[in-house]
This record gives C-alpha cells, structure tokens and sequence, in this order.
C-alpha cells in the first residue's frame, strides 16, 4: 500500500533540482530519493547534464561584448536607417505620386532581420544572372504560363509591374530557392540599351515596411514588405533612379492587392 | 542614462549566453542579440514597468522562433567528429556532447531548458516568457531533460561499440 503523503511526483523531483520545490515537500522528496534509487540516478543525471550547460556556455556572458551590439551604436545605426528610409520616401514621394506612401504608415528603423536577408538574397540572384548572357531568364515573358506558374510556386497571386515608362521591357522570369529555400520568383527586366533590373518576389515573414534602400557595391536594391510578401527590385546603383522605378513597381503591384484579382 | 537603458546594458552578456546554448552558432546568436536590442530600444515607450531582463528573453526568444520558422526546412548542419577518441578523452568531451544533445531537442523544450538552469529563471517566468501556462514549462522542461538524458545514455555505448 503506498502511503499518498509520501508519494512524489516527476514534477517535485524537478522543482527539486530547480530550487522549486515546496519547503515542506522537501523532506518527503528526499525519503522517496533515499527509497528509489532509479529515481535518484535520474536526479543525479539532470543536476550533471544542468552543470554540463552552466559549463559549456557560462563562458560567453564573462566575455566582452563586441562593438555592434553595443547600444549608443546600435542607438546611431537605428537614427541612420532611419534617415535613410525617410531619405528614400522623401525621394520616392517627390518624383512620383505620393499615393499609398502615406498609407504605409510610421516608418521603421532598421529593417528586420528577414528582411535584410531577403535583401541579400535578392541582390545575390540579381547578379549572378544579369550578368547571364545565354540563359538569364527560364521562361520568357510571352509564355501564358509565367505568372500563374510563378504564383502557384511562391504561393501568392503575382504580377510583372508594367515598367515601360523607364523604358524598361520584362524578359521574363525564373524561380529560384529564395529564404530558406522557400519558392521566390524573380522578373528580369532590360533597356533597349541593356540595362537590367530585377523584382524578387517571395512570401515573407518579416513584417510590412515602407521602402529601404540599400547598396552593395555597384548594385542596389529596394526592399518593401506587403502583405505576406516581400518585395525588392534590384538594379544598378542609380539611387534615383532605381527609387523611381520602385516606387512604381510598388503602387502598381499595392493595386493589385488594395483593388483585388481585377 | 536612463534605468532601463541600463537594464538593457547589463543584459547583453546574459543574453549572448542564452542566444548562443539556444541557436549553437555564435554569429546567429548575436545577430539574434542586436534584433533582441535594437527592437527593445525602439518599444521602450510600450515597457511598462516589470522585469527588463524577461521582457528581453522574451523579445529574443519570439525572434529566434520566427527564424527556426523560415528556417525549416534547412538542414540541420551538425559538425562531424573527426576525431571522437579525443574528444572523448579531453576537457571539451561533455561540451561537445552537450551541445548535440541540446541540438536534438525541439526549440520550445531547448528554451525551457535554458532559461531554467542556465539562465536561472523561475518556472512562472519561463512561462510568461514562453507565453503558456506553467504546467506546460513543466512538461517542456520534463521532456527536454529525459531526451539529453536518452542521447547522453545511448550515444557513448554505441560509439563505444564499434571501436
């Protein structure tokens, strides 16, 4: 017959070994440990495997902390980002119509952690196959089946922005293993002088944002999240430029989502 | 500087700790870090009052979740051993082994874990932190435990055995 007052729980052995436990159940939890040995080799192993840890990682808070996390840093990276992206709105908003900017709501600092990868991974796939002479896109634009293929791959209704006001003509486009090797498409645009810009498409965790811009070298990019999908057209460094052409990727593809499939 | 910007600051040793048992690669865990500190540097407005170190656990926390989430489907990449007679034979042996145990574990039970015995935080604030209820931190915490207790019983044996 097992006595109830003494019986102890899974639970009490670890609010046992986590300082947890009721004071007044320490006394019946330790008879029950002196009385099953299994139980006590149990209690041993999770106090051991707990100090295996305290051991393995204790170490990286007595180290010093790097430079970029440091907070009048992080502090004066957040007020740059944040001219930045005010820099661009400003920039979008004079050269094109202010519509749905204001709609985006505050801006934010630095972008997300998602977002800057995105951003990366787009201008990634933007070089590798501007620079492509034979095959930089899979399928071309006049093909039937691009869109609704691209949008049954990234898993949202998808559209090419009509760029031919900045004399630019879709190509085509491709998919590529985006994120995470989430689906993301990507539609290649050129001049007729053979300039090529890119719009990258991929259902995204990061949360909505207004436009940021960022360079890398002689490429550039602009990034905005809508919806459950993250956009960044991608081109050459012509800051002016390029903002002009995202802002009018966005208000074009923003109407499809605020007016619908029509 | 301002009480809670101190907060922050005394923090950030704490946090690397526990970003890097959680995510097992130094650059993501202080990538992890500076999201935690840059977001919590934004919301200061919205911290009304309580535990800044469990408001900060909770914010790196949600973002390492978000990660692990458009992370699924990477492989997970585990260092090959090379070398298993000397890792079992030197220092590093239970830290190495350690560590894959804790990689075997599912990412809600890793973070029970965690918070509990590295970080010291009481199972009422592991579960504001994780945002369920008690009880549910005792059961991540139980299984976390007997799943490093499994892999450390069963690994060595099996190592052993083809030597």
């Amino acid at each position: 017959m097992v006595d109830r007052t003494t019986q102890v729980t899974d639970d009490e052995l670890h609010a046992y070994v986590d300082g947890e436990l009721r004071p007044d159940r320490r006394s019946a939890v330790e008879s029950w440990l002196a009385a099953h040995p299994e139980d006590a080799a149990r209690v041993a192993a999770w106090r051991a495997h707990s100090e295996l840890i305290r051991v393995r990682y204790g170490g990286v808070a007595r180290n010093p902390v790097p430079a970029h996390l440091d907070l009048d840093r992080l502090t004066r990276a957040e007020r740059k980002w944040t001219w930045l992206a005010a820099a661009a709105v400003l920039a979008a908003f004079l050269v094109g119509g202010a519509t749905g900017w204001f709609g985006r709501g505050v801006l934010e600092g630095v972008p997300s952690l998602a977002a800057q990868t995105e951003t990366a991974e787009a201008i990634d796939a933007h070089k590798l196959y501007v620079s492509e002479v034979r095959h930089p896109i899979e399928v071309p634009a006049d093909a039937s089946h691009l869109l609704p293929w691209l949008s049954r791959r990234v898993g949202s209704t998808l559209r090419a922005p009509d760029l031919g006001t900045f004399g630019l003509k879709l190509m085509g486009g491709r998919l590529l293993p985006g994120h995470s090797g989430k689906p993301a498409a990507m539609f290649m645009y050129e001049s007729t002088s053979g300039e090529r810009y890119t719009l990258y498409c991929a259902r995204s965790a990061a949360p909505e944002t207004a436009l940021h811009y960022s360079v890398a070298g002689p490429v550039a990019a602009v990034y905005w999240g809508d919806g459950d999908v993250g956009f960044v057209v991608s081109g050459p460094a012509d800051r002016d430029r390029l903002l002009k052409i995202a802002q009018s990727a966005y208000e074009q593809l923003d109407r499809r989502i605020t007016r619908g499939n029509s | 500087m301002s009480g809670f910007r101190q907060d922050v600051e005394t923090s950030i040793p704490a946090l690397r700790r526990y970003a890097r048992a959680l995510t097992r690669d130094g650059d993501v865990a202080d990538d992890l870090v500076q999201d935690t500190l840059v977001r919590a540097l934004r919301s200061e407005h919205l911290f009304h009052g309580g535990d800044v170190r469990s408001w900060l656990y909770t914010i790196l926390t949600n973002l390492n979740r978000n990660r692990l989430r458009s992370l699924s489907r990477r492989p997970a990449l585990m260092p090959m051993d090379d070398n298993d007679a000397a890792d079992m034979a030197g220092p590093e042996a239970g830290g190495r082994d350690i560590e894959r145990a804790l990689a075997t574990l599912v990412d809600e039970q890793r973070s029970a874990l965690l918070l509990v015995v590295l970080e010291g935080l009481s199972y009422r604030e592991v579960a504001e932190v994780q945002g369920v209820p008690i009880g549910t931190v005792m059961s991540r915490l139980a299984r976390a435990r007997a799943q490093v207790k499994a892999f450390l019983d069963g690994e060595r044996p099996a190592l052993r055995r083809v030597k």
